[in-house]
């Protein structure tokens, strides 16, 4: 296979086997968690559970004060990579040609050089989480090998993603190709793990905001 | 009822999985900030306490029962799966360091109602036959006996008489159609005989009609903190019947917390029916009486206080604002905590944790948080509106060396009343 082959390769067959593992594999996660339902809860309701719900969706991404205090490396961290994440991802010009062409829908993108130095930015935010992760005594006991896992697959796009646009080692087809796989390793792998919280945690922050605004705390 | 087999614990940590469990589980990123916002964390740094290390053994079964990936490994015997001994090694995690304060659930990033969970973790440990000694006797005691201390009626009908004597006050006893069928704590009768004098001389002022039953007077419910719901729905049933029986308009939950959390928005639930009565918190109670201009205060309150937010009435129970309304009308000079209110830290008793000996050493450790909280302000007394945060902070006081009165919201409502 020539570098040219393997790139069409990855943006066609091996592109729409990832969608589709994603896709089916978030829409069996969905499922699973759905079908379990939840028990009417009988109590006489002091607040609204809807508002409460909605409330705790937007409102968890703000944390309280005393959380900022105490855990302040792991809430800045998070910010910068998540943020950084978002806009590699999603403002990047190339990536919202793809987007264009998947759905139709398109939206203005930032500079390739505000790009390039945001993606540096997250990738040293992603290795401090890394570091955190293992001298923490908490994060260590927690962390398995999934969580370690799914690092890795973030980490790595963003990585060949440098690479690719820095054109460093091997040739262009070859570079992008490389990093439209290692996007794909993180689509297929994104139903199966920790990724998934990306979907499941506005399941979560509406469950969590609707139990208590149920009993009229906002939560 | 069979005997606790880990079997049936089992099952019961199965029926207990639903939607938000399962969407609380699959949203966990490690993040290790829960340990942040709880007080045997803080006091202990011992990672152990982590909150959601502490459901570990819930995990593990929503894992394998309820995802592709846990069932297929369950299935080709990749995974290593639940055992007695796990449950065995997890007790103290869940009943000796957990007291449902509800505060990691407010602190979670991706919004676990961490809090939700363990009180679920507790069915499956007591149905396998895990949970502490001191709980599954105060449960024993509850059923048998009507109250979780072994308080009987005669015990009540002294204080009774006691208070009537010493307030020329009148009590009422089994009242049909008073408009409150009021409910009390052990704790109260025991530890806390004033509060039947304060709510008496109170209600007595402000005109409320209102009783208590000979047949159910103890409100808090020890099967909800061990986590046997059918014991807890049969403690509830009684109220229910003594409610209906009364045809009362509304059920009084005093100021214990975990009583009012029982009744309030678990009974319901526990006894698989909607109640046909109210229930009202003490402070819900006292603060509307307040808005009617039925509560008249002789004379203020000249110290300085702050308030101890008891966590099932705050966090858990929605009952916030009232206690504040009152003490400011009540005294000039209230101050609070820091992170207070629904951000309140625990006393580190609830849960069931003092009734459970094993605790009692890192109860007292973790009473360094509120220690802290408290030396920020320096205050003349503290307020708290529950029976059993009361006994664990005088306690604490007294371990740390701290001379601060502990006064209940409600008596010193009473103690302020203005005369005829
Ligand atoms: S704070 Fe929430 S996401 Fe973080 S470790 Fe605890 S439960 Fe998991
Ligand atoms: S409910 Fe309170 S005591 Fe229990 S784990 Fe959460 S923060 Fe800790």
């Amino acid at each position: 296979m020539t570098d040219a082959e393997f790139l069409l390769w990855v943006r066609g067959p091996a592109f729409t086997t990832a969608t589709f593992i994603m896709c089916a594999g978030l829409v069996i996660r969905f499922l699973e968690i759905f079908l379990l339902g939840r028990k009417a809860d009988l109590a006489e309701a002091r607040g609204s559970a809807f508002a409460g719900g909605f409330r705790t969706m937007f409102k968890r991404s703000i944390p309280d004060a005393g959380s900022f205090e105490r855990s302040g490396f792991t809430l800045v961290s998070g910010y910068i990579f998540h943020i950084g994440l978002f806009i590699v991802i999603f403002l990047f010009v190339p990536h919202i040609l793809v987007f264009e062409a998947a759905t139709g829908l398109s939206w203005p993108g930032l500079p390739s050089n505000i790009i390039d130095a945001t993606n540096v930015v997250t990738m040293i935010a992603l290795l401090a989480v890394l570091i955190h992760r293992i001298k923490d005594p908490v994060m260590r006991m927690l962390s398995e090998f999934n969580d370690y896992l799914v690092w890795f697959v973030t980490f790595l796009p963003l990585l060949t993603g440098y690479l690719a646009f820095h054109r460093v080692g091997l040739s262009a087809p070859m570079l992008i190709g490389l990093h439209i796989l290692s996007v794909e390793l993180l689509m297929v792998l994104f139903p199966f793990t920790k990724l998934s919280h990306a979907f499941t945690l506005w399941m979560a922050r509406w469950y969590n905001g609707a139990i208590a605004g149920y009993k009229g705390v906002q939560s | 009822m069979s005997g606790p087999s880990f079997e049936r614990g089992y099952n019961a940590l199965k029926e207990e999985i639903d939607a938000p469990t399962a969407a609380f589980f699959s949203s966990c990123v490690h993040c290790g900030m829960c340990a942040e916002a709880c007080l045997f964390f803080t006091e202990t740094r011992d990672p152990k306490y982590t909150p959601i290390h502490k459901l570990e053994p819930l995990r593990k079964v929503w894992k394998q029962e309820y995802t592709f990936w846990g069932k297929l490994g369950k299935a080709l015997g990749l995974s290593r799966p639940l055992t007695d001994q796990d449950l065995a090694d997890w007790e103290s995690l869940v009943y000796d360091s957990c007291t449902l304060c509800g505060r990691c659930s407010m602190v979670c990033p991706v919004g676990n109602d961490i809090t939700y969970m363990i009180r679920k973790l507790r069915e499956g440990m007591a149905a396998a036959g895990h949970a502490p000694k001191g709980l599954i006797d105060a449960t024993k005691r509850a059923v048998t006996i009507g109250s979780p201390m072994g308080v009987k009626l005669p015990a009540l009908q002294a204080q009774i008489r006691h208070t009537e004597k010493e307030y020329d006050v009148k009590v009422p006893m089994d009242v049909e159609g008073a408009e409150y069928l009021c409910l009390l704590s052990s704790m109260e009768i025991m530890n806390f005989p004033e509060y039947i004098g304060s709510i008496a001389r109170i209600f007595k002022k402000a005109k409320v009609s209102w009783t208590l039953s000979s047949q159910a007077f103890e409100a808090t419910n020890s099967g909800i903190q061990i986590g046997v719901s059918d014991i807890a729905a049969e403690l509830v049933q009684r109220i229910v019947d003594v409610a209906e029986e009364l045809k009362v308009k509304a059920v009084i939950s005093p100021e214990c917390g975990h009583a009012y959390m029982a009744i309030r928005w678990d009974g319901p639930n526990l006894v698989g029916k909607r109640f046909n009565f109210k229930v009202v918190h003490i402070l819900e109670l006292l603060d509307e009486l307040r808005t009617q201009g039925r509560l008249k205060m002789k004379d203020k309150e000249a110290r300085k206080l702050t308030y101890h937010d008891p966590c099932q009435i705050a966090r858990r129970g929605g009952v916030i604002d009232q206690p504040r309304n009152l003490l400011n009308m009540l005294a000039d000079n209230f101050v609070e905590m820091p992170e207070t209110g629904k951000m309140n830290w625990c006393c580190g008793a609830g849960g069931g944790v003092s009734s459970n000996e094993r605790a009692d050493d890192l109860r007292l450790k973790t009473f360094a948080r509120k220690k802290a909280q408290l030396d920020t302000i320096n205050v003349d007394a503290i307020v708290s509106a529950c029976s059993n945060c009361r006994i664990h902070l005088e306690e604490g006081l007294e371990e740390y060396h701290m001379e601060l009165p502990l006064l209940s919201l409600t008596e010193t409502i009473a103690e302020h009343l203005a005369e005829e």
